[in-house]
């Protein structure tokens, strides 16, 4: 397995410095699943980091890796039958892969929340909301069980649920989807952590439903000055919120650069077929763009750039060499042998 | 399962792996990737067809459908297992024999019963009375209860209310317990009579699965349009709803029909069911039961014979079960 | 809740009503003169056999027999045995020691099950699942008569760890093995529910959400997975009391236990149409009891039940 080289990666300062460095980094990632059919590589050498206070968005489909990292950042995956043969991930300059369980169980949720799709099946259909929020303080700051209910009250309240009093014995399913989505970034914002990883958090929503949840995680974000890891598919959310964005593809980093310069300059064919494929109001009556081709099978990756097989640019190169992430300009980088054409068109 | 990663791609077919938009749901790859190897489960194939495929990987199947065709032959022709007669009786040589391990198939390979009777030849005889109740029984509880069910679940209102409560009623009376009440009351019992005791108390429990998978089918899609089409009641109910129903059906059916084999041994075995001239498991340990501590083997033998037939008919249930229930694997 | 409950008793009238005169008719009306084999093979005088089928009310329509009988019951009368004794008594003498006898089974049922289900559900796949997953199997696959004989033979007759019969219906120690064997089928279903439930919640997203808030082991599987996990097993647990009682009768009789099964059977046999009746009253309304027990339960368990 080749390894990207790391020379054009956004540059990092000393690893040492707690407080100066990035407040995540993760540093050449693998992780791979063993099932019946064979070894399936979801994670292939990723790097990204996240400063405090910065918000940085994965972007990618199906099978691209970009959850299976992010689940690897919490410390959640099911180890078997997931593997992580290789990599760091710093946290504070701290290798989180070299703690031990319990180091790493007291950092999830204090340090490092995470925020999931489905809100509905997310959370225990059989507690009150205000059991599972204040269980929060109750485990990692060892509260009593009034106290922790009374702090419940207070989070339902910030994250502006009405009646935050009155509601906070009901159960997940009496409440609506919007409403269970903020339940569920109370419980990540619970115990102030300095990193919020949302997977995918509006989704599930409605799409009036969508800006209102994703305008209160930006609030909430900038208040308490966390890094936010944003998982989605939704260029439209990106290009709001995000500072900048990693595009993965096939459990590697292709293109990565700050929001504004990726969507007007795109330097990798995927990142550009992504922009081309959504719908615009200029577009009208046109063919919509469509990338060819499915994603790739991860048992069996294509040999050199995983996206030939898909990609408009391919030459004889592309089937045979891993294409190294080259650096294209200060905190951006492409992982395609013909970055320079690609970016000027 | 809203992911697909292309371990099977022949048989993948469906939405969101066609790749080529933007909009990429994506939970984590590792459940789905562990998991896709068996398949998606809402393929355009037929249950049945589904089902076989399953079915025919699994080596539980295999060895439940060798042992009951095994004890199926037994029960129809029995003389091919033994040439011994299971009613020819020595008292004075042969009271209680010991079993002769290494007569593999011989009249006295399990030896003896006090009546001097050859345990091989009535075990092997034994197995048709246990064969005929339980495929009749359960025959009987699937057309009945299915049918009751079916039209509960399917017109409801009062019709379900009333049907719910007579099956509530019987279900207020333990099988056991309602067979043995009823069949006291017949002095010549058969392996009919006993079919119609079990029959009487066992359909319950097949009308409330039928009940319940025909509800769940009426107000899906397909039954919906049928009805914008103008089908009648009857061509929706057995066209539409009955196919898609029936694979719970098939799957308690086959689990039940074990547990109406050991019933009708239990009744044998209590003197309510089967009566001696009748060749039954359940007689013949009832009638051991005496001589249990000298000549255990009377006893041991037509049970393990019994136990073995009701553990094939759980195996299959089972195996059907899974093949038909990709999700409880 | 208080109205789910005033519905579900008043439900419970028919169901009662249409299960007792179940009984009542096939007991009474199926062929076979329960005052004729009273007198054996003696021929019977005729005018003694119509005095006693006055006395036991069997000259009147068989609707007047049940009225009266229903009647009696809210006095608290269950009748009278053709023998001369009240049914109120032998139920009396009988049920204490069933009742024991099934909540014991029970009891084992609830604590080796769950405990087993957890196991396994938790370590599925492994050697330990496997094991137990087949022994279940074989519980499940052996007739309990078969088993309560194979209890005697090996545990009383040949290593004698066990008086093969129980002396003394009353004493826990002696009715052990005679609960183990009368809970072990339920209790291999137990474990094969738990097992199931426990191995298909532990992959629900709310798990995952359990251990990213980052709650220790106990709590995740104690309180998130358990209290999802027992749902199902309580509704099994619930009808399954009633059962027992049932299934009371094979096991008391092999181990010669003086409960109401073995009174039951007796009846039975002779005929004994008041005794049965009364018994299976009483049965009947310990099952409609503890299933009514188990829907309020199952929806104080699982809070997206409505009491609709």
């Amino acid at each position: 397995m080749t390894t990207i080289s790391k020379t054009a990666d956004v540059p990092r300062r000393g690893t040492d410095a707690k407080d100066s460095g990035p407040l995540l980094d993760v540093r050449d990632l693998h992780v791979e699943f063993h099932t019946r059919d064979g070894v399936v590589k979801a994670v292939n050498g990723v790097n990204y980091n996240v400063s405090a206070g910065e918000t940085l968005a994965v972007l990618g489909e199906s099978g691209s890796g970009k959850s299976v990292t992010a689940q690897a950042v919490m410390g959640i995956l099911d180890m078997p039958p997931a593997r992580i043969p290789q990599g760091e991930i710093l946290f504070r300059g701290e290798d989180m892969l070299k703690m031990t369980p319990e180091e790493r169980r007291r950092t999830r949720g204090a340090k490092i929340a995470m925020i999931f799709q489905d809100a509905l099946s997310s959370l225990n259909p059989v507690l009150t909301v205000g059991y599972q929020l204040g269980e929060m303080f109750r485990v990692h700051q060892g509260m009593s069980k009034k106290d922790a209910k009374a702090k419940a009250i207070e989070l339902m309240d910030r994250v502006k649920i009405p009646a935050a009093a009155a509601r906070v014995s009901d159960y997940p399913h009496q409440f609506s989807g919007g409403m269970r989505q903020r339940i569920m970034i109370a419980m990540a914002l619970a115990l102030e952590p300095d990193l919020i990883i949302a997977d995918e958090p509006t989704t599930a929503l409605d799409v009036t439903v969508q800006a209102q949840v994703m305008d209160l995680l930006a609030d909430l974000q900038r208040e308490y000055n966390m890094g936010l890891i944003l998982i989605t598919h939704d260029l439209g959310v990106v290009a709001d919120v995000a500072d900048k964005i990693a595009v993965m593809y096939a459990g590697r980093i292709v293109e990565h650069a700050p929001v504004h310069e990726l969507y007007s300059n795109p330097a990798h064919p995927y990142t550009r077929g992504l922009l081309d494929s959504i719908p615009r109001l200029d577009q009208k009556g046109q063919e919509l763009y469509a990338i060819k081709g499915l994603p790739p099978n991860l048992l069996n990756i294509p040999t050199g750039c995983a996206f030939n097989p898909r990609c408009p640019k391919a030459q004889d190169i592309c089937r045979t060499e891993v294409p190294p992430l080259h650096s294209v300009a200060d905190g951006r980088g492409s992982a395609c042998h013909f970055w320079e054409e690609t970016i000027n068109g | 399962m809203p992911e697909k990663t292309t371990v099977n791609p022949g048989a993948v077919a469906g939405p969101g792996t066609t790749g080529d938009t933007v909009d990429l749901a994506a939970p984590g790859v590792g459940a789905a990737a562990v998991e896709a190897a068996g398949g998606p489960a809402n393929k355009p194939r037929s249950l049945g067809q589904d089902a076989w495929r399953e079915l025919r990987g699994r080596p539980m199947f295999w060895i439940a459908g060798a042992l009951l065709v095994l004890l199926i032959v037994m029960a129809i022709v029995p003389s091919l297992f033994t040439g011994a007669d299971p009613d020819h009786a020595d008292l004075r040589n042969h009271y209680l024999g010991e079993p002769q391990w290494s007569h593999l198939f011989q009249v006295d390979w399990f030896g003896y019963n006090k009546q001097g009777q050859s345990v091989w030849a009535r075990t092997v005889y034994g197995a048709r009375a246990s064969i005929i109740v339980g495929v009749c029984v359960t025959f009987a509880v699937t057309v009945f209860g299915g049918l009751l069910g079916m039209l509960a679940g399917y017109f409801g209102g009062w019709a379900d209310a009333l049907l719910s409560r007579i099956t509530d009623v019987f279900f207020g009376i333990p099988l056991l317990l309602g067979a043995l009440v009823l069949l006291q009351a017949f002095t010549n019992r058969t392996v009919w009579t006993v079919t119609l005791g079990l029959s009487v108390f066992g359909w319950m429990q097949l009308a409330r699965v039928m009940r319940g998978a025909v509800i769940t089918q009426k107000q899906s899609d397909f039954v919906t349009a049928a009805k914008a089409l103008g089908a009648g009641h009857t061509r929706i109910l057995f066209k539409h709803i009955l196919p898609n129903a029936i694979g719970p059906v098939i799957v308690v059916a086959t689990i039940a029909l074990a547990g109406y084999i050991s019933a009708e041994a239990t009744l044998s075995y209590l003197g309510i069911g089967l009566q001696p001239p009748a060749i039954s498991w359940g007689v013949d340990i009832s009638a051991a039961k005496d001589v249990l501590r000298d000549a255990p083997h009377v006893l041991l033998i037509p049970s393990a014979f019994l136990s073995i037939t009701v553990l094939a008919f759980i195996l299959l249930g089972d195996a059907v079960r899974d093949a038909l229930d990709p999700k409880l694997r | 809740m208080g109205r789910y409950v005033a519905r579900r008793l008043l439900q419970m009238i028919p169901v009662f009503i249409g299960t007792t005169l179940l009984i009542f008719l096939m007991v009474y009306s199926l062929p076979g003169d329960p005052i004729k084999a009273l007198f054996g093979d003696k021929a019977a005088d005729p005018a003694t056999v119509a005095r006693l089928r006055h006395q036991f009310g069997l000259d009147q329509p068989m609707l007047t027999q049940y009225w009266n009988y229903l009647t009696g019951l809210f006095k608290g009368d269950f009748g009278q045995s053709f023998t001369g004794r009240p049914v109120a008594d032998l139920i009396g003498e009988a049920f204490p020691v069933t009742i024991r006898l099934a909540l014991y089974a029970f009891a084992i049922e609830v604590v080796i099950g769950v405990a087993l289900g957890m196991l396994t559900g938790l370590k599925r796949g492994k050697f330990v699942d496997q094991l137990v997953l087949v022994l279940t199997l074989i519980v499940i696959s052996v007739p309990v008569f078969v088993l309560g004989f194979l209890a005697q033979f090996f545990l009383g007759l040949k290593w004698q760890l066990i008086t093969p019969t129980v002396q003394d219906s009353m004493n826990l120690g002696q009715l052990t093995v005679p609960a183990i064997v009368l809970g072990a089928l339920s209790l291999a279903y137990v474990t094969r529910l738990t097992r199931t439930t426990v191995a298909e919640n532990l992959r629900a997203d709310y798990m995952r959400t359990a251990l990213a808030k980052g709650l220790p082991k106990s709590r995740r599987l104690g309180v998130h997975l358990m209290r999802n996990s027992l749902i199902p097993v309580v509704t099994f647990l619930g009808t399954d009391l009633g059962m027992l009682m049932g299934g009371a009768i094979v096991t008391e009789g092999i181990f010669n236990v003086q409960g109401v099964g073995n009174t039951l059977y007796r009846a039975i046999q002779t005929s004994e149409g008041p005794t049965v009746v009364g018994i299976v009253t009483v049965l009947v309304l310990i099952y409609l009891v503890s299933s009514l027990v188990v829907d309020l339960l199952y929806a104080v368990l699982d809070p997206r039940i409505r009491y609709a």
